[in-house]
């Protein structure tokens, strides 16, 4: 038995499939073309996406229904349990961040700036992942906060155990992330015992990601920790990523196989936290838009070239290598960089020895290293130009 | 049957068929998840080339795009292409009997997911992994199933 309506229609109206199929696939290509390269069409997506918003909200609205009533008919002694887990659970982070004031500002002192620093995340929003299937393969979700409450694209994702994604697509009242397990997601990382930064690629299962580019010699175990290196200008230093847990080191391949685990519950997670960040706090993200890594900071001029060191006059060198130590070219490559940073080392240390006067004396010149470092710290990140916020 | 009713009752299995595709579920029965709006779009595309077809293709393409695909107008001209397929030579189809039926929906998934993969390529969002082209083989089997559900009204009246 064949199916099909049985009889055919007339069949001259309208112009061919075949002409209509040509005009549909021009318009694909031109779709395809614009989206693609010019970026055009974001404005046709937020319309569409904010058109599918209800569709989607619909199709989740069945496992939400779901998980209210679960929730509504849980019994007493669950909540109890839940809420003294919680208290305990409050009381312990409580303890922990009882220092945390006194540990800014010292951490602020102890960097030459006047006051500690603000938290680099300024502003923060619960968002709830709507229940749909956006694609199995593609580790993306949907989250039901859009531009209406001020969601930007490339912004970034937290739960809270971890950084979880970052935003691809904005619509009005939804928005689209990608998963930093996804296999096209790929973050940039700092691995915590050693500083040494690297970029953590999703695997393509909600539980690992790759580190590919580290070469085979790289000094990586398992158990190392895996924070945000706040470069790429989407996720601000110092964030945890995951932990890592596996090496594999082969003879003949040149690269190392790393593979870790996220800290975030990519898998299971129902609620999400979107942040903001303050532009200028130094672990910030570095933005690549405003073209501040080209022009720079006018204060931070090169430093003339060292005087040449004396050379050995006689072959023997025993009795020149003291001489060649106490040269002031070879102390502090790194202060030599910033002519302020030098001079100002003596200046700032009755700071550091942590007598309150000597700390809040107007010194002219106090400020200059505080500048210097906030200004430099977003361009030249080393290990403790960056502070790590907790 | 008035010409305005079978254009109601194509946009309402395709309205079905969206939110089959988009309900969430567990991930081992995701991966197998038959692409149900592909297959409606078929059976109108074979069984009222006039009325749905390659527009009803394009459209449906362009809301799966807008669901899940990494660039918009990807699913929107391997559907219209599939369902355009389905138009030219939707009499000797429809004189098959369901299991040559099958094969053929299987092919022409086969080229759907084919040209995806393509596309997918081409814009530089591959994805190489084996389970996208499991949805090929459970979408032929489900294809006597929808054809039966979806003419129904038409084989009894």
């Amino acid at each position: 038995v064949a199916f099909g309506t049985p009889g055919s229609r007339s069949q001259a109206r309208g112009p061919s499939p075949g002409f209509r199929f040509s005009l549909y696939a021009i318009l694909s290509f031109v779709v395809m073309f614009l989206d693609q390269r010019h970026g055009w069409m974001e404005q046709a997506r937020f319309a569409l996406q904010a058109a599918a918003y209800p569709i989607q909200l619909a199709v989740s609205s069945p496992t939400n229904a779901w998980g209210w009533m679960q929730e509504s008919f849980e019994t007493r002694d669950a909540l109890r349990a839940e809420n003294e887990r919680l208290k305990k659970q409050d009381r312990l982070l409580a303890i922990r961040s009882m220092r945390y004031e006194a540990l800014a500002r010292e951490n602020g002192e102890l960097r030459g700036l006047r006051d500690a620093l603000p938290p680099v995340a300024e502003k923060w929003l619960a968002a709830e992942i709507v229940n749909i299937e956006i694609n199995s393969l593609r580790q993306r979700v949907l989250i039901n906060r859009g531009t209406t409450q001020g969601v930007f694209k490339a912004q970034a994702l937290l739960d809270d155990k971890g950084v979880i994604g970052q935003i691809t697509h904005v619509g009005p009242w939804s928005a689209e992330a990608i998963l930093i397990t996804d296999p096209e997601h790929a973050i940039p990382v700092e691995i915590e015992r050693t500083g040494l930064r690297t970029i953590a690629v999703g695997a393509g299962d909600a539980q690992s990601l790759a580190l590919p580019y580290l070469p085979g010699n790289a000094d990586v175990k398992a158990g190392d920790l895996l924070l945000t290196s706040g470069l790429g200008g989407v996720f601000p230093a110092g964030y945890p990523v995951a932990r890592i847990t596996e090496v594999h080191r082969d003879a003949v391949q040149p690269l190392a196989q790393v593979r870790a685990t996220p800290f975030a519950d990519v898998d299971t997670d129902r609620e999400v936290v979107l942040v903001w960040f303050r532009a200028d706090h130094p672990a910030a993200p570095t933005s690549l838009t405003t073209g501040d890594l080209k022009t720079g900071n006018p204060k931070l001029q090169p430093q003339p070239a060292p005087p040449p060191r004396p050379k050995p006059a006689n072959p023997d060198g025993s009795a020149q290598a003291p001489t060649t130590l106490t040269t002031p070219a070879g102390t502090d490559s790194r202060n030599s960089t910033t002519p302020s940073g030098t001079v100002n080392v003596p200046a700032a240390a009755p700071s550091k020895t942590g007598t309150p006067g000597a700390a809040a004396t107007p010194d002219s010149k106090e400020p200059a290293p505080g500048e210097n470092t906030r200004a430099a710290a977003p361009k030249k990140p080393s290990p403790d130009a960056t502070p790590r916020n907790p | 049957m008035s010409s305005g009713e079978p254009r109601l009752r194509m946009l309402f299995s395709a309205l079905l068929a969206l939110v089959l595709t988009v309900l969430p579920l567990p991930s081992y029965l995701d991966i197998a998840r038959p692409p149900f709006l592909v297959l409606v779009v078929l059976y109108w595309s074979m069984a009222a080339p006039r009325a749905g077809g390659v527009g009803l293709g394009w459209f449906s393409g362009l809301i799966l795009d807008v669901f899940q695909g990494p660039v918009l107008g990807e699913h929107a001209l391997a559907l219209a292409a599939a369902a355009y397929i389905f138009c030219r030579e939707h009499q000797k189809i429809r004189s098959k009997p369901e299991f040559q039926q099958s094969l053929i929906v299987l092919a022409a998934l086969a080229f759907y997911e084919g040209f995806l993969f393509f596309m997918d390529a081409y814009s530089g969002h591959p994805l190489t992994s084996p389970f996208r082209w499991i949805h090929i083989l459970t979408g032929a089997i489900l294809w006597t199933p929808v054809a039966i559900i979806l003419g129904y009204r038409e084989r009894r009246s």
